[in-house]
Parts: structure tokens; C-alpha cells; sequence
């Protein structure tokens, strides 16, 4: 799958490096123990930037909905047609959710409520991205 | 010719109470272009820009207000197709033409100061520049009239179309995704309120039960509308009325969402006139007055909006724009919001309870009688859905029924208010009219 290759900024660089490193870590304000994803400057609840680190999390979730792109608008994905889209919450806070294209599921094949696990996918040489494997 | 710095227009807040201008402030005048599919790239007569100045000439005399009058003109100076328009949304590299078609300004980009030269417009005073979409223009109209900052004042929204696929260049023709891209685009999100809404709408569907095509009766009835529409792309193209089987049978683009959930790009342009309601008193309509405007700008928390924000944004749009226009959801007669995509109107209906759909309720609404001529004439503008996507024939469609010349869409009941948006649940704004000031 010739996915996009996410370019990361100062602001994203901690999570791909530590998606490069097969790491799943999420900001974590310590004045609200409250998890954050994507990243962004400051605490979305208390403003806080000086309250939040990168915190490595277990990468379990579940798929709470999916849709199937059949004539989307990527170049890059259209010899991908028809794929899964999934909406994955993660365990540790179902507040967070990720997409997924759930590699491995058949597309309209998906289990909506399964658990999933995190993976990782080379989308060029040396850049990994985060993806989502239904577990049995 | 700017606006002042800094100026504070919107009504962005929870608990802003009522708005200060209600009743004070009317529209006095509309006016369309023809909604063409695509510019011909040959016919001058037809540019986004020619289609602007026309679209200003027939508000203008609908209010029958001469140039020197307007003293505001807010015009959207963003192309519709927007950063991954590619080669739909900017003529360039071509060579241009005469001026004033020497540039992208009035082909595929109209601002107010190139409307202004055009138009010999002298008196104008306030022109804001960088100016947001039409949901967020009528309520700076609205503000900037009550707030005397202009008393004759042009709405503008230009929508263009050129040759080739609709946002199929620039970033989504990109093999990198960057800054917020980077979240969503890897993985298949192109980013638009189809996106917005589509998740949500299925996990609707498992909380309430119903399936995606329950939306069937409502695009339908969209197509309906769109077809008394006489200056909409529907009616003015013969467009087939769309039926429920043309429906369940149509393609997908994002599954569930089908083609007919989606409305069609155009090449058009809107006027509004936006002046006091004392000054309307005088001019050529009866006024239809501004009892409120408010906007809107949730941020999600994640990736991906789910119903629960979906949900509480849009009960608190309702719940600004209720208070500040000092109305109840039984006090709303005609109700016109947005629906670029066929998946959001329900969120809407059921935060702003219209006719006393709840949570949940949206389908089995759907499949009652929302037909104009029917006790519940929902989006009886046909919206977007049915009028190509112009964006404002919400608007155009409730200030028509408050002035009783709506002509075959004329809503049988009561017509006193009306609310019109182009809004997502996350940003935008709504706007609601009377027929009479208070």
C-alpha cells in the first residue's frame, strides 16, 4: 500500500522517532493525567505546556466504526481502492482514537467493537507509521 | 478600505445573551448568478467574477439601491476548492485574457477590492479582507450594519469550478503528508466535512439503530426542492428528480456515504444586501430582519470527531443561537441547514429540536412528510443537495418564504422565522430571520 509519508515537524518529531523505534507515545499532561494525541503545544483541557511529556502507552484499542474509501481524492491511494478506514479507540483512553486501515482485515469485512493491536508499517525507507491489527 | 483592526464581530461565545442589534438589521436584497457546472473557460460573460458583478447588480436592484449607496462590501476572497484544488480552482499556468481577466482575480478568485473597481462602487468605507465563509459573512454583516460601521452593505460568495476533478491536486496530489495531514492523510483521510461526519454518522446508527440509507427519503426530497428552485443548478439543468431506487442504487464514494450525499461543485455566485432595518423600511422588498448570528469554532480532541462532540457542538450552536435571538425551537418555522454532505443534517435537526425531533430521531423524521407543501417542509431550500453547491440557498430560500415569494416551495405553514447555516457541527455559524423585528 503506497500510503503518504507523514513529514515531522519539531513539534511531532518525539512521536515518529518513537514510532521509528516501534513505540507507541502519546503526550501526557501530569496536571490533568490526561493522554494527548495528535500532539499539539499545550494541554487541550488545562493550556499547560510545561505539564506535558511523552509517555509510552500500551497499544491496545478497539474499532468503533469504519467506513471503505472506494473513489477518494489521494493520488497516492488510488491503487488501494476500495480500503478500510477504521476509527480505533485506544484502551487507555477511549477519548483518543487513531484511523486505521486494519491491514489484514479484507475490506468491508470489519468487526466493528474487535480488538485491536498496534503495528508498525514501513511507508519509505527509515519511516514507519503506527497502524492497527484485529487480535484474535 | 478595510475594516477596522482587530474588529470583534463574532458571536463565538456560550452565554452571550441577546444579540444587541436584533430587529435592527434586515436583508433587503438578493441576487444569483447562474449556476453553471464549470466555467467554459471561453464565455467571458460567465467568470466568476462577471457572475459576481451580476450576482451584485440583480441584489441591488431587488433592494432598488443604486452604487453610490453601498458603503460595505464583504466579499470571500478564497477559491472554494481550496489548497488541494489543483487544476478545478486556478487557471494559471494558462495564458490570461483582457483585463480585467488579466489575473486569477475575477476568474477564479473575486475579493472585494476587484468587485469595487468593477462596480465603481465610491462610496465604500468597509472591505474587510481575508474574509471566511458565508456562514461567518452574514453574521459580520450583520454585526458591522448594527454596529455602524457600514449601513448598505454587499455580501458576496463566489463559488468556482473549472475544468477537471474537484480537489484532485495540490495536497492531495502530494506523496508527503504535512503539518496536520500528517494524522490523517497517510492512512486515507483527504480532510472535508465529509470526513467531519461520516464516523459520526456511523456510530449514530449504532446508537439509535437505522441504516445509512434511511438518508434516502431526505436527499430525495432535496432533489425536490432543488427542482423548485428557479435559479438553482437542479432546475436550471433539468436535472432527473432523483428517486429513492436511483438512490440505494448510486455508487459509493466513501462507504456508506453514496454519490447523492454529496453535492455537486458549481461555478456561481450569491448577493445579499444587508442594511438597517430602518433604511429597509424605505427600499423596494419588505425587510427581513436579523434577529441573530452566531458562530462557532469547536476544536476536537483527537483524531477523529466522534458523535459525542458532534452531539454537544451542535447543542451548543443551538443553544447560542436560541438565546441570543430570544426564540425556542417551536418559534422556528422554516429551517435551512447546512447539508454539503447528506450525513450532517440530522446532527442539526435533532440539537436545534426543530418541529420536536429528538436524539435519534432523525430517520423516522425523515420518512414522515417533510415535503414543502407538508406540516414539516424541512430544508425547504433543497440546500446544496439540491442546488449544486452554491452554499447559500439556505439562505436565499428563507429570506424568499419570509417575504411569501418562495413561489412552488412556499411553505403551507406558518412563516414568521427562519434559520439558515453553512456550517459543519465543528465550525461555522447560523443566522436566524423574522418577518417582523421583534
Amino acid at each position: 500500500m503506497p500510503k503518504l509519508i507523514p513529514v515531522p515537524d519539531s513539534l511531532s518529531k518525539p512521536f515518529w522517532d518513537a514510532v521509528n523505534q516501534r513505540q507507541l507515545v502519546l503526550q501526557h499532561c501530569a496536571a490533568c493525567d490526561r493522554l494527548q494525541y495528535p500532539p499539539q503545544q499545550a494541554c487541550q483541557i488545562c493550556n499547560s505546556a510545561a505539564g506535558l511529556t511523552w509517555k509510552e502507552v500500551a497499544g491496545r484499542g478497539h474499532i468503533a466504526t469504519y467506513i471503505v474509501i472506494e473513489d477518494g481524492r489521494l493520488n497516492r491511494r488510488m491503487p488501494d481502492q476500495p480500503y478500510n478506514l477504521a476509527m480505533v479507540t485506544l484502551d487507555a483512553d477511549p477519548r483518543v482514537n487513531f484511523y486505521s486501515n486494519l491491514p489484514g482485515t479484507p475490506p468491508y469485512k470489519v468487526p466493528v467493537g474487535a480488538a485491536v493491536g498496534v503495528t508498525f508499517e514501513e511507508v519509505a525507507p527509515g519511516q514507519l507509521i503506527h497502524e492497527w491489527r484485529v487480535v484474535a | 478600505m478595510t475594516a477596522p483592526d482587530r474588529y470583534q464581530w463574532r458571536r463565538d461565545k456560550d452565554g452571550l445573551g441577546v444579540w444587541e442589534h436584533r430587529g435592527k438589521v434586515a436583508v433587503a436584497g438578493v441576487g444569483h448568478s447562474p449556476v453553471d457546472r464549470r466555467w467554459d473557460e471561453v464565455s467571458m460573460d460567465k467568470t466568476l467574477g462577471a457572475y459576481s458583478i451580476l450576482a451584485c447588480q440583480k441584489a441591488m436592484d431587488d433592494a432598488g439601491v443604486t452604487p453610490d449607496q453601498i458603503d460595505g462590501v464583504i466579499c470571500c476572497d478564497s477559491h472554494i476548492a481550496g489548497g488541494s484544488g489543483g487544476s478545478a480552482s486556478q487557471w494559471a499556468p494558462r495564458p490570461y485574457f483582457a483585463p480585467p481577466y488579466d489575473s486569477e482575480w475575477g476568474l477564479t478568485l473575486v475579493n472585494a477590492e476587484w468587485l469595487i473597481a468593477q462596480m465603481r462602487l465610491p462610496n465604500v468605507k468597509f472591505a474587510p479582507t481575508g474574509v471566511p465563509t458565508i456562514s461567518e459573512m452574514v453574521g459580520m454583516a450583520a454585526q458591522a450594519v448594527g454596529d455602524g460601521l457600514c449601513h448598505t452593505c454587499l455580501v458576496i460568495y463566489p463559488t468556482g469550478n473549472l475544468e477537471g476533478r474537484y480537489r484532485r491536486g495540490g495536497e492531495n496530489a502530494d506523496d508527503y503528508a504535512r503539518g496536520a495531514r500528517q494524522w490523517t492523510a497517510p492512512w486515507g483521510n483527504h480532510g472535508g466535512n465529509d470526513f467531519i461526519n461520516i464516523f459520526p454518522h456511523g456510530q449514530y446508527c449504532l446508537k439509535y439503530g437505522g441504516k445509512h440509507d434511511d438518508l434516502a427519503p431526505f436527499v430525495v426530497n432535496q432533489h425536490r426542492n432543488g427542482l423548485l428552485t428557479p435559479w438553482g443548478y437542479n432546475a436550471t439543468h433539468k436535472v432527473p428528480q432523483l428517486t429513492i431506487e436511483d438512490y440505494v442504487n448510486s455508487r459509493y464514494i466513501l462507504n456508506p456515504l453514496r454519490l447523492w450525499d454529496c453535492d455537486r461543485p458549481v461555478n456561481a455566485s450569491a448577493a445579499y444586501l444587508f442594511t438597517t432595518a430602518e433604511r429597509a423600511r424605505d427600499m423596494r422588498q419588505p425587510p427581513v430582519y436579523v434577529l441573530n448570528h452566531s458562530q462557532h469554532n469547536f476544536r476536537k480532541r483527537t483524531t477523529q470527531e466522534d458523535l459525542d462532540e458532534i452531539e454537544d457542538w451542535t447543542d451548543r450552536a443551538a443553544g447560542r443561537m436560541y438565546e441570543g435571538a430570544g426564540l425556542g425551537p417551536s418559534d422556528v418555522d422554516v429551517f435551512n441547514p447546512y447539508d454539503g454532505y447528506a450525513p450532517m443534517a440530522q446532527f442539526f435537526l435533532e440539537a436545534f429540536q426543530w418541529h420536536g425531533v429528538k436524539r435519534g430521531d432523525a430517520f423516522a423524521f425523515y420518512a414522515g412528510d417533510i415535503r414543502v407543501e407538508g406540516p414539516h417542509p424541512f430544508c425547504s431550500s433543497g440546500g446544496n443537495l439540491g442546488n449544486g453547491r452554491t452554499r447559500t440557498a439556505m439562505y436565499t430560500d428563507s429570506i424568499e418564504q419570509l417575504r411569501g415569494t418562495a413561489g412552488a416551495r412556499q411553505v403551507r405553514v406558518r412563516a414568521e422565522t427562519a434559520l439558515a447555516a453553512f456550517t459543519t457541527p465543528s465550525s461555522g455559524g447560523w443566522i436566524m430571520f423574522g418577518k417582523s423585528p421583534s
